[in-house]
């Protein structure tokens, strides 16, 4: 058996199929992970039921219906929370209602955490498993959920409210519903 | 001030690299010797300026510049010194500083090491290493620049992601990464053999070393992930088919298909065009492997919600590299002609079914890791295609492969008969399999046929390999450090196939509930739980617990597992302890506190799990051993022959 020169195909081949898949992966990309909506968006809030942080209690899907919420999915060890932070305690000033999500954290953190940074938040809900994070398809943290009079989810911000672009973009949905 | 001297420095290296990656390849197609000679003063400053860079940023790390965003990030008053200085490579920004750095160390190397190479070659090779080096430096100015200010300073930073708090892991990906970026060296012979229309076996002698190298360092890379992974993550297994984990084992297995395939093109002057493809090939997945990663992609979608800039750069990037040289390929490779002949039965064919089996395999993981990001990208659904598919896939690519290991060596280059090799290989084969099919009956239950043929697998690779050695040695003849590096690493293989054999059907695991002072009995050891202490460490609180283990009444060892908790905040981490055996390792994992003083705990049996990453060391060590062959110290040759010829010319 001899080798001999590499025909027309076998040189082409490897650039071909190449190309095919970078098309794919670029065609990937081209879907902006901030534009796929949610599934849950539209959708009733899921029922869940939560112990409080700070307080004794619960809070259930229940509790979110009769207001406009946002519901500000953070925990302690995400330095983007951190970042965002400043951004919530000022939406709260202007007398919106935020819940907040704590998720995956642990109670003395999240308790510590809260007293440095001062508290914005109506009420703090636990899920130290992440469990009932799993059923609002929460990706990490922060994530802000917007859940109308009626308790649907209306919007969803990925990522920091303190990213002018989402906070714009969260703003206008809430107009909206008023 | 400074860690602006260290932008300005990147800055600056980015200029030397376009000067790197332009000059020399055109004083390469026109032949001018001064253009060309650029190439080793450009390599030596932009590793001069990445250094500098690379080195005020470790500063800042030590001396707490916060002001400095990602030192915020991934470091605080607390750390101690080694995880402010692995912190460095510990997110996204510096642990690109960190390849560019050793992107710009190989490339010094291979201008110091070179002496002896064509001129024209150095600068081309030089050059495409260049082009990599601006491709790192422009992605890193533009889309994330490590010395990013943050205004105000913090007065506390973050802290390093605690997993990554851990010795293992503070080396593992300087490892990895020496590795990656080491296949850049055979990548640029590749691209400049292609340039310069000259691939002969020359071409292959020039590069194997380097490529030996890098693959020596990645499989230590990767073995030293995956001992950190069962080590540090609490779940007693050292492999899990994460996509982060498959992003490294993409290039090794190119990069082995490679190293044999150079040692065809070497000996032989065959398969040229494809080990020049598998030079591409190997680099590719590097690069692949680096960003999927490091951009996040992976793992969760956020960090490319963060900033979409960086993938779309990514995906250029890598458009360009391989696009570029494989069209490079396309165009040129037509001038190339294996001129090698040999017939079926030979070490070529064995070599080159070889590199089918690794390619294979490297293709299985490819596709078992980005299916699910394709299927998930063309919004038809999300799915996971997992564990069991990688397991069903390496079991059958594994009796190829491990036939192949134990038959290829014996087999002479050109031809060989079959029947010689049947009457040295039957009786092996019997031995093997019958010792491997045996040998389960030893652990208490009996036959096991998939355990059994992995045994007879490794102890087939193992005795064919020793049996070549004994032969050697009885007649006298020379073994060579290549020859001795390849026993040493496929002996490697074969300790690796045990591990995995007896591991995999031996672990004896148990999730319990245990209140202090009672035991728990697993494979004839008993663990006495004793009780939770507080204790502090440097930059964190643990909860440690007290176990002795005892064998027949007698104790034999104390395990301290902890769960700890970083800075006060943060999931606490589980640091389990194990007490470490060639022959088995018993292994304790804290869970959660329960009731009364109980804890909710993990505790495992492991036989021979070491005989993993020893397999791995092996394999290697054979990589390091193999390069240290004389063949390589060609300056030493040279400078011998040209004493003879003086000393024939004296004569006359």
């Amino acid at each position: 058996m001899s080798d001999t020169k590499p025909s027309t195909f076998r040189r082409f081949a490897p650039l071909i199929f190449f190309i095919i898949l970078a098309a794919l992966l670029g065609f990937g990309l081209t879907l902006n992970p901030r534009l796929v909506p949610s599934p849950l968006i539209n959708k009733p809030v899921p029922k869940f039921t939560l112990p409080l942080l700070n307080q004794a209690g619960s809070f259930s899907d229940k509790d979110l219906k009769g207001h406009i919420t946002l519901v500000n999915v953070w925990a302690s060890w995400c330095f983007v929370c951190r970042q965002e932070h400043a951004e919530v305690k000022r939406l709260s000033r202007q007398g919106i209602r935020i819940i907040g999500f704590n998720y995956k954290d642990k109670a003395a953190d999240a308790k510590a955490w809260l007293q440095r940074l001062g508290n914005p938040y109506r009420k703090v809900i636990v899920d130290r498993t992440g469990r009932v994070a799993i059923d609002w398809g929460v990706y990490g943290a922060p994530e802000t959920f917007l859940v109308d009079r009626h308790g649907i989810i209306r919007y969803k911000v990925i990522g920091s409210l303190a990213d002018p672009d989402n906070l714009k973009a969260l703003l206008k949905k809430m107009k909206a519903l008023k | 001030m400074i860690p602006e001297f260290g932008h300005f420095s990147l800055i600056l290296a980015f200029a030397v690299a376009v000067v790197l990656s332009i000059v020399p390849i055109i004083g390469a197609a026109k032949n001018d010797t001064v253009m060309m000679s650029m190439a080793r003063p450009a390599a030596l400053t932009q590793f001069l300026f990445v250094g500098l860079a690379y080195a005020i940023l470790t500063r800042a790390f030590i001396v707490h510049d916060f002001s400095v965003l990602y030192v915020a990030e991934n470091s605080n008053m607390v750390q101690p010194l080694l995880y402010r200085i692995s912190g460095v490579w510990g997110a996204h920004e510096g642990s690109l500083l960190l390849w560019t750095l050793i992107l710009s160390v190989w490339t010094v190397a291979v201008a110091a090491f070179s002496r002896h190479l064509p001129d024209v070659l150095v600068a081309r090779v030089l050059a495409v290493m260049g082009m990599v080096s601006v491709g790192f430096l422009t992605f890193m100015l533009f889309t994330s620049n490590p010395f990013e200010r943050i205004f105000p300073a913090p007065i506390d930073g973050n802290q390093l992601n605690p997993l990554l708090q851990d010795p293992g892991l503070a080396m593992h990906p300087p490892m990895l990464y020496i590795g990656y970026v080491g296949f850049s060296v055979a990548f640029a012979f590749a691209v400049a053999a292609l340039l310069g229309g000259k691939l002969d076996a020359t071409w292959a002698r020039w590069s194997r070393p380097w490529t030996t190298v890098a693959w020596a360092f990645l499989t230590i890379g990767i073995a030293l992930g995956s001992w950190w992974a069962y080590d540090e993550l609490g779940w007693g297994g050292w492999w899990f088919w994460d996509p982060v984990e498959n992003a490294s084992f993409m290039p090794w297995l190119a990069g082995t298909a490679l190293i044999h395939s150079l040692a065809s093109t070497e000996k032989r002057g065959v398969f040229k065009s494809w080990t020049v493809l598998l030079a591409i090939l190997a680099f590719s997945l590097s690069l692949v492997g680096t960003f999927i990663v490091r951009s996040g992609v992976l793992v969760s979608v956020h960090a490319f919600a963060t900033d979409p800039r960086r993938g779309v750069y990514i995906l250029a990037f890598l458009c360009v590299v391989i696009g570029g040289s494989l069209a490079l390929y396309a165009w040129r490779s037509a001038t190339v002609v294996s001129r090698g002949r040999f017939d079926w039965f030979s070490r070529e064919t064995a070599l080159l079914l070889n590199n089918i089996v690794f390619v294979t395999a490297a293709a299985a993981v490819f596709v078992g890791t980005m299916y699910p990001l394709l299927v998930d990208a063309l919004g038809i659904g999300k799915i996971s295609v997992g564990r069991p598919y990688f397991d069903v896939m390496f079991s059958l690519i594994s009796i190829p492969l491990l036939l192949l290991l134990g038959i290829g060596p014996m087999i002479r280059w050109k031809g060989d008969s079959w029947p010689r090799i049947a009457r040295i290989a039957t009786t092996i084969f019997i031995i093997s399999l019958v010792l491997g099919l045996l040998a389960p009956f030893v652990f208490e239950d009996g036959l096991n046929i998939k355990t059994g043929l992995g045994l007879a697998g490794a102890l087939w690779v193992a005795l064919t390999a020793l049996r070549d050695l004994v032969v050697r040695i009885k007649q006298h003849r020379h073994l060579s450090r290549s020859y001795l590096g390849m026993v040493l690493a496929h002996l490697g293989v074969s300790l690796f196939v045990i591990g995995i054999a007896i591991t995999t059907t031996y672990s004896v695991e148990k999730d319990l509930r245990m209140d202090p002072g009672t035991s728990y009995n697993i494979a004839g050891y008993e663990f006495r739980f004793d009780g939770i202490k507080k204790t502090p460490g440097p930059n964190y609180v643990a909860n440690q617990a007290t176990i002795t283990i005892l064998k027949n009444k007698e104790k034999i060892g104390v395990l301290h597992p902890q769960k700890r908790t970083y800075g006060g905040r943060g999931n606490p981490m589980t640091e389990a302890s194990i007490d470490i055996g060639l022959f088995r390792d018993l292994y304790a994992a804290l869970g959660e506190p329960l009731s009364n003083g109980a804890w909710s705990m993990r505790i495992y049996y492991k036989p021979m799990i070491r005989w993993i990453w020893a397999g791995c060391l092996f394999m290697a060590m054979g990589g390091f051993i193999a390069v240290s062959d004389r063949r390589y110290r060609q300056k030493v040759k040279q400078r011998i022959s040209f004493r003879r010829s003086r000393e024939v010319l004296v004569e006359s």
